[in-house]
């Protein structure tokens, strides 16, 4: 045989790693499915969104609230932080040590962070432009989505930060591996629903 | 809610004005003194409940049985019997709530005796319970405790996360059984429309508890959909392919489709509906924007496919049990996987004959009622299968049979007038009426409630090694079935008279009777209840008569009869390969059943976890903060999971072997005892003869 099983959709470890290897078929396949569900929970939300965009209520719309700049500047830093992870992922593959893996990490944590203390600076801006959710329709379907996103990413730099600690603790055992190969589904997976944030919600809002 | 206001209000909202007795002292009216003795009661009830439990567990020293064997274990067959037990401690509590609705109707037309808000939250908690409390939980653990068997897996994938989700469940239980005793629960109906929920018109704690018990509930039945979906996919034993599956392992796999798919629109709206109540905001507000028509929407969105993760379940426990005892080959199985799925995918397209009357245009509705018609297709085909299956096979007249037939029987009724309703035409004349409510007990009662207990009666010798008894298993499956009638039928004709559901009272006098016979059939079900439970302990009094250590009562198909009753908690001694369908059925013809392999291997089981009741216990508290307004206890638990789950993430030595040695000591013990005992043939079936090995007979066959 010259072409390794694939034992789930996106990257495998390779039968290199041996037994890891096939711990990983169980547990990621089940992370795409709870990742599915997740698809599900944006999909609602966005369609909450869509269907009061004109619910401003004499409020201020998104010709007064966005601020296209800063937004693109956080789209450059999550796609950025999708690149390193990655990264972080071959480095997780291929070796060598665990340096590298958590050089990219850490890389990727830095990017999280500066993505939501933006995201945070343009919430407060707009709150102080009026625009807070109890305003209207249109600003609670906003905040139920774009903060639901950041309240993922927060979730992930959390669990990223728990990684790091685990690597430290055990070194790269198989639960730590896993781990690193689920947050990266879960991060570039973010990846997407913010391109679709920029696109819907951004991009659109200010057509 | 600033730091100051949070020590200033330490309990929040709670005061003793949301004790059941407070409002009947204050001002003791006749009408408050009426309901506030019934609500007392029932929450004396409560609280006597467990209290009875605590000084029981404490008297023959149980906790530390309690803890390490039942709640910390992650053996998918104990999570299993954990759900069924929630389901009927709270099936108790949700019918005794309908005959209490049924009387105050058959008192309704003087005006009755309960307050028209002492109505509202019985209907909402029946409805509330009946679904999120009693059918699911009942389901999961049926599911739970057959399908990895079915597979045959040693476990479900995730273990642990099993565990976590029916501590989920039951602290949503727990928060429903806790509004009983504090505070009052939703007045909203089991879908809780807003705006009438929404704080400006329901400001006390009821949606709030409905809420908050619902997320937690929907949360734990998502990642139970997750973890059912990967063990039918990942786990199955060599041989077992996808159409070689016992058709209620198909139904799982459906169910839990539809569960990781449908369950995120109501975790949706109860999230929205909780920021328009806690923070303000105006998803779903008269003003400002808000438009209650995404509820709506969101919630069926849900609730359609919900029916379907209800019935489903039931329609493979049907399949199982006709086919077993009709001692015959599921017929059409192909046709009933394939209209599994079907039903599985049209039960996304459907969800706007909820509300036909809320204002689409009539190409909209004529669309959604065409895809309603059509899931009676796939639903037909199911029928006629089961009939067929039972033609000239050799029918014996068991508990579950007698379900089943009322099953079939009552079932395409309710599917008869469901297909009635479809028509928008006809819906817009008796939507909200009592027609609605008796389609859908017609479709749940004896759908989704016969169907969980058959799948009690047939797998309880299974779990527990000794068969119920027959004689009151019958009295109570007639008292079922005839009360079911007597309380549902006449609620067509109501419906038709025009009585709108969720009537406290009423000023026709042509209802009476009616409503009389409706009452008395919730009485004779309340009877079928009572010998339901009358039948566990008589059963319990004579269990050394009825053992079936063997395993096999009931010559059985599936590779869940092929282990002692009760299994080992690693299920099979050794995974068995399968090469075809009804792998034991097919064993034992071939007479290669109860063999003994010549080497055994170690076998690695999870340890046992904290997790799951713990995130229980957590869970509860979040939720009792919220619905109280206890601010620290919500912040104090939120930070408690949130540790939880990161030291969890910390844990290394998961895992315990068990010895191969023991294993094969097991084994072997059982292999003895199955060879020691007689085979007997189906006359003896319910005999205490019957040890659980079955003689092979050919169909049709005298004995
Ligand atoms: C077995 C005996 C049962 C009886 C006697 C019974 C009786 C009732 C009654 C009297 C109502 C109120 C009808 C009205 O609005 O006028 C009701 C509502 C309801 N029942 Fe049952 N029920 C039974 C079983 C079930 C089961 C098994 C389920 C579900 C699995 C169920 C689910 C519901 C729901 C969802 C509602 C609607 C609540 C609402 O209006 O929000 N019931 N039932
Ligand atoms: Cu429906």
């Amino acid at each position: 045989m010259n072409r390794e099983a694939v034992r789930h959709p996106g990257l495998n470890l390779g039968a290199a790693h041996g037994r890891d290897d096939e711990a990983a078929e169980r547990v990621m396949f089940g992370f795409w499915v709870f990742l599915m569900s997740d698809a599900i929970l944006f999909g609602m939300v966005f369609a909450t969104y869509v269907t009061s965009v004109h619910a401003t209520a004499g409020g201020p719309g998104p010709h007064q609230l966005y601020d296209i700049t800063s937004v693109f500047v956080e789209t450059l830093l999550l796609l950025a932080s999708s690149f390193t992870f990655g990264m972080a992922s071959l480095a997780l593959k291929y070796g060598p040590g665990k340096g590298r893996l958590a050089g990219w990490m850490i890389a990727t944590l830095a990017l999280g962070i500066g993505f939501l203390a933006l995201e945070v600076h343009d919430f407060t801006a707009m709150f102080a432009a009026g625009g807070v959710p109890s305003r209207s329709g249109f600003l609670s379907a906003f905040f139920d989505l774009v903060p639901l996103h950041g309240l993922h990413v927060a979730a992930g730099c959390v669990w990223l930060v728990c990684l790091l600690g685990q690597i430290a603790r055990y070194g790269l055992d198989t639960q730590a591996k896993l781990g690193v190969m689920r947050l990266a589904l879960f991060w570039h997976f973010l990846d997407i629903i913010w391109i679709m944030i920029f696109s819907v919600v951004y991009l659109a809002g200010l057509a | 809610m600033s730091i100051a206001g949070i020590f200033e209000h330490p309990l929040g909202r709670l005061g003793p004005d949301a004790l059941p007795f407070w409002q009947m002292l204050q001002h003791p009216t006749e009408g408050n003194i009426i309901n506030g003795c019934v609500a007392t009661g029932a929450a004396s009830m409560v609280v006597i409940g467990a209290l009875v439990m605590v000084v029981l567990l404490t008297r023959y020293r149980r906790w530390g049985v309690l803890w390490s064997d039942w709640l910390t274990s992650p053996d998918h067959k104990k999570i299993g019997i954990m759900y069924v037990a929630i389901a009927f401690v709270m099936l108790a509590r949700a019918l005794i709530e309908a005959v209490l609705m049924r009387a105050q109707q058959a008192f309704g037309l003087s005006g009755g005796f309960l307050s028209p808000d002492h109505f509202a939250q019985l209907f909402s908690t029946h409805g509330t319970i009946m679904i999120f409390f009693m059918a699911m939980p009942f389901l999961t653990g049926i599911i739970n405790y057959v399908m990895p068997m079915q597979i045959g897996a040693r476990d479900v994938s995730f273990p642990v996360l099993n565990s976590i989700s029916l501590g989920l469940t039951a602290a949503g239980a727990g928060l429903v059984m806790v509004s009983l005793v504090i505070g009052k629960f939703s007045t909203g109906g089991w879908f809780g429309y807003p705006p009438f929920t929404e704080a400006s018109f329901s400001p006390g704690v009821g949606p709030d508890y409905w809420i908050w018990s619902l997320t937690l509930a929907s949360l734990g039945s998502t990642l139970t959909g997750i973890n059912f979906a990967v063990t039918i996919y990942k786990e199955r034993a060599p041989g077992m392919t996808l159409m070689r599956m016992p058709l209620f392992t198909w139904t799982a796999l459906c169910t839990s489709i539809l569960m990781i798919f449908a369950m995120p629109p109501l975790t949706v709206a109860t999230a929205q509906l909780a920021l328009d109540r806690y923070l303000g905001f105006h998803y779903f507000t008269n003003a400002l924007g808000g438009n209650m028509m995404n509820f709506a929407n969101l919630f069926w969105l849900f609730g359609h496919p919900e029916v379907y993760i209800l019935i489903l379940p039931s329609f493979g426990v049907f399949s199982e049990v006709i086919s077993t005892f009709s001692g015959k080959v599921l017929y059409g199985y192909r046709s009933l996987v394939m209209a599994t799925m079907a039903i599985t995918v049209l039960s996304f397209t459907v969800w706007l004959h909820h509300f036909f009357t809320m204002g689409q245009n009539a190409n909209m509705n004529a669309a959604f009622g065409i895809a309603s018609m059509l899931i009676g297709v796939p639903t037909g085909v199911k029928i006629y299968d089961w009939m067929l299956t039972m033609f000239r096979g050799r029918v014996r007249f068991t508990v579950p049979m007698v379900y089943s037939f009322g099953f079939i029987l009552l079932f395409v009724l309710g599917g008869m007038s469901g297909i009635l309703l479809a028509n928008p035409s006809v819906d817009y004349q008796v939507h909200n009426t009592v027609f609605l409510v008796a389609h859908f007990h017609n479709m749940a009662v004896p759908g989704v409630l016969f169907g969980m207990l058959v799948a009690y009666h047939f797998w309880f010798p299974k779990a527990f090694g000794f068969r119920l008894d027959e004689r009151w298993g019958m009295v109570s499956a007639l008292c079922w079935i005839f009360g079911f009638m007597a309380a549902f039928f006449p609620l067509y004709v109501l419906g038709v008279m025009g009585l709108p559901r969720r009537t406290v009272a009423y000023s026709e006098a042509s209802y009476v009777p009616l409503e009389w016979v409706a009452f008395l059939g919730a009485l004779l079900i309340l009877v079928a209840l009572g010998s339901l439970l009358w039948q566990l302990r008589v059963s319990i009094r004579h269990r050394d008569e009825n053992r079936v250590a063997a395993g096999d009562p009931w010559n059985g198909r599936s590779l869940e009869w092929a282990t002692s009753a009760p299994p080992p908690e690693y299920n099979f001694a050794v995974i068995p390969s399968v090469e075809g369908r009804d792998a034991f059925a097919r064993a034992k013809e071939e007479g290669c059943a109860y063999q003994s392999p010549d080497t055994y291997r170690d076998i690695e089981l999870p340890r046992n976890s904290a997790m799951g009741p713990v995130t229980g216990a957590i869970g509860f508290a979040l939720g009792f903060g919220l619905v109280w307004h206890i601010w620290w206890l919500v912040i104090l638990s939120f930070l408690a999971a949130v540790t939880t789950l990161i030291v969890r993430g910390f844990a290394r030595d998961t895992t315990r072997v068990v010895p191969a040695d023991e294993v094969r000591r097991e084994h072997l013990r059982w292999i003895a005892a199955v060879n020691a005992t007689t085979a007997v043939s189906r006359v003896d079936e319910c005999r205490p003869v019957n040890d659980g090995r079955a003689r092979y007979e050919a169909i049709g066959v005298a004995p």
